[in-house]
């Protein structure tokens, strides 16, 4: 303990213990760590000289116990109050901060996202599946019957891509007309920007509706999937579907894989709630939602990716064979990247 | 004030008082924070946001106007999308663990299991509260841009919306779906700063003295709210204090209120102070003495 200097001289005279000397021998250290962590919230470590820093633990372990004297022995209420929230200061700024936020990037990078993203595996082949289904079952049903196109995707989202549609409209749509091609001109950042932002709030949705047990992120990505494959059903009926899938493919493989992830998020916190196994409710949701946050962070950077590529990459390069080189690319670079087995960490 | 309601506040108080122990063994006692500070934070936040989205919305209107250019646009989705998103995610995850709102109302954020508030518990509690406040929104405008739904489907799906987004009003732990998910609390850090010790000034004034009997009738509660009006300096308030303590007593009105309150506070607290040494804890005047 640190042996103040003594500032009220006239109060120590006092023979025996009393709150107020204790007061006054005390005070120093209070308004000393009071100081010191002001410092640290405003300008952090770099703030303080070493000699400070090591100082810091010491004049925190004094004003816990300074709480520990006061709360037996003292009834004066502002002094309690001061010392319970400097103690509340100290204890997390103390026991908070243990890494700079570069190394808390690097780290995300380099491991908590993938290994987030390993960890959800079993959801994302259910979700994944379920998307397939969405698709195989409006495809089916839009081959058989093209009415059925109607019921499955929204009039603005399909802006004239219809069973109806001439072939050679259909084609501008995929930007090798030349209608395309004069319309979009300058504005392929707004639309990369405006598919991102829509992007991804549907998958902070299809991952915040998880912990419902996991059953509007089915319905969701089942939906998503329906879209697909109605779209694809009109386009291979006109003889367009190797040429659709390349449209499709480019930004396809890394927006659909984010989707299919956000919804394996929420999944996880669906099944953790659902099924807690030995630990309690609470506890498993908890500890599933940090690992769907982790993941979601992921989601976004990936839609972000998948924005401009869909923006940018797929109005400028209509070459199909490109597009589906760089689909294919961009598959393999997130599987590699997920999935390849890592290093235990070095404990 | 009745002994009953006296206890049933003290015991409302210990209810929103959590253990949390240090590992240094002292017990910081945290209170969760209630539900109308959480919504005054969250109001102030949303505030602040539309605050800084219409500056930034002219800011960008204007650039897009001399410029002609339409990059803007771009600028403006992402910008929007940024603020959403990450307002709440940035500020929660510096030192203080507060957005501006929460900063306001001193409160903060913490992991229920004591341990470091991380950044995934922090990004998965902000974004469930997408939810929480859009959905119910978006409830409210599809019923309005659907004429085929009835009002009563519109109706039902606020309803169960907002079961989601009030859902930390259902139980005693104040944590949001959110704050659930992630394992957080949302708990009061409000700063206090350290006031004079009023028992120690020795200004030289006339005290009095009280005799035993005097001082007997009062307990620890009395003592604090003796204090806080004594802190708070209001004359009118002391008056009446001191009123209802001479007439307790039975002293005449004889010297200046503050005189009085100062000396019967410094003595109240010396013998209560006393009595806690030797282990006996008189919480108010109902107590035992």
């Amino acid at each position: 303990m640190i042996v103040p200097t003594l500032p009220a001289a006239a109060a120590i005279d006092a023979p025996t213990f009393s709150t107020v000397r204790f007061r006054a021998e005390r005070e120093a250290d209070w308004i000393a760590f009071d100081a010191l962590l002001t410092r640290l919230e405003k300008k952090g470590a770099k703030g303080l000289s070493s000699e400070e820093l090591l100082q810091l633990p010491v004049l925190y372990r004094a004003t816990l116990s300074s709480l520990s004297i006061a709360r037996a022995t003292s009834l004066d209420k502002a002094l309690l109050d001061h010392l319970e929230a400097l103690s509340m200061r100290g204890y997390f700024l103390i026991y908070g901060v243990r890494q700079s936020r570069l190394d808390r990037l690097a780290r995300f990078f380099a491991r908590d996202w993938p290994l987030a993203v390993q960890a959800v595996w079993k959801e994302t082949i259910i979700i994944v599946a379920i998307i397939i289904l969405g698709a195989v079952t409006s495809w089916s049903l839009v081959t058989s019957d093209p009415q059925w196109y109607y019921s499955f995707v929204d009039e603005s989202m399909a802006g004239g891509r219809e069973p109806r549609a001439t072939v050679e409209f259909l084609q501008s749509t995929m930007g090798h007309g030349k209608a395309a091609a004069d319309e979009d001109g300058g504005a392929l950042h707004v639309f990369a920007s405006f598919l991102f932002t829509h992007n991804s709030g549907v998958s902070i949705m299809s991952f915040a509706l998880g912990f419902a047990f996991g059953i509007p992120t089915m319905m969701l990505e089942f939906y998503q999937g329906i879209n697909i494959g109605a779209m694809v059903a009109v386009f291979t009926s006109k003889g367009l579907g190797y040429d659709f899938a390349g449209w499709l493919f480019i930004h396809g493989t890394t927006e659909l894989f984010a989707a299919a992830l956000s919804g394996a998020a929420g999944l996880r916190i669906g099944a953790a709630v659902v099924f807690p196994g030995a630990r309690s409710r609470m506890q498993a949701a908890s500890d599933a939602g940090r690992t769907a946050g982790k993941v979601m962070v992921g989601v976004i950077i990936m839609l972000l990716i998948a924005g401009l590529l869909e923006g940018f990459g797929r109005q400028l390069i209509t070459d199909t064979v490109t597009r589906y080189a760089i689909g294919t690319a961009m598959l393999l670079f997130w599987l590699a990247y997920y999935y390849l087995p890592r290093r235990e960490e070095a404990a | 004030m009745s002994a009953a309601t006296n206890a049933r506040e003290r015991l409302a108080r210990q209810g929103k008082l959590r253990q949390f122990i240090t590992p240094e063994g002292v017990d910081l006692e945290l209170r969760i924070a209630s539900s109308g500070l959480r919504f005054g934070a969250l109001i102030v936040d949303l505030g602040i946001m539309l605050i800084v989205l219409i500056l930034f919305s002219l800011l960008i209107g204007w650039l897009g106007y001399s410029s002609r250019s339409d990059i803007f646009q771009s600028i403006w989705l992402l910008g929007f999308f940024s603020l959403r998103t990450f307002w709440f995610i940035g500020f929660e995850l510096g030192q203080r663990a507060a957005t501006p709102g929460k900063r306001l109302m001193g409160i903060r954020v913490v992991a229920r299991d004591g341990g470091r508030l991380t950044a995934d518990a922090v990004v998965a509690r902000n974004l469930i509260r997408e939810l929480e406040i859009f959905l119910p929104l978006m409830m409210l405008g599809f019923g309005a841009g659907e004429d085929r739904v009835s009002g009563l489907t519109v109706a039902a799906g606020i309803l169960w919306s907002l079961t989601l987004s009030l859902f930390l009003l259902f139980n005693k732990d104040r944590m949001r779906m959110g704050d659930l998910i992630a394992g957080t609390w949302v708990v009061m850090a409000q700063r206090s700063k350290l006031d004079q010790d009023i028992a120690a000034e020795s200004d030289g004034a006339a005290t009095m003295v009280f005799s035993e009997n005097e001082l007997a009738v009062y307990g620890i509660y009395e003592l604090q709210e003796l204090e806080r009006v004594l802190r708070a300096r209001d004359p009118r308030a002391m008056r009446e204090v001191a009123d209802t303590i001479r007439a307790k007593i039975g002293r005449p009105v004889a010297e200046e209120d503050d005189v009085f309150l100062l000396s019967y506070y410094r003595q109240l607290k010396a013998r209560l102070e006393r009595k806690l040494l030797f282990g006996k804890r008189r919480e108010d005047k109902y107590a035992s003495d």
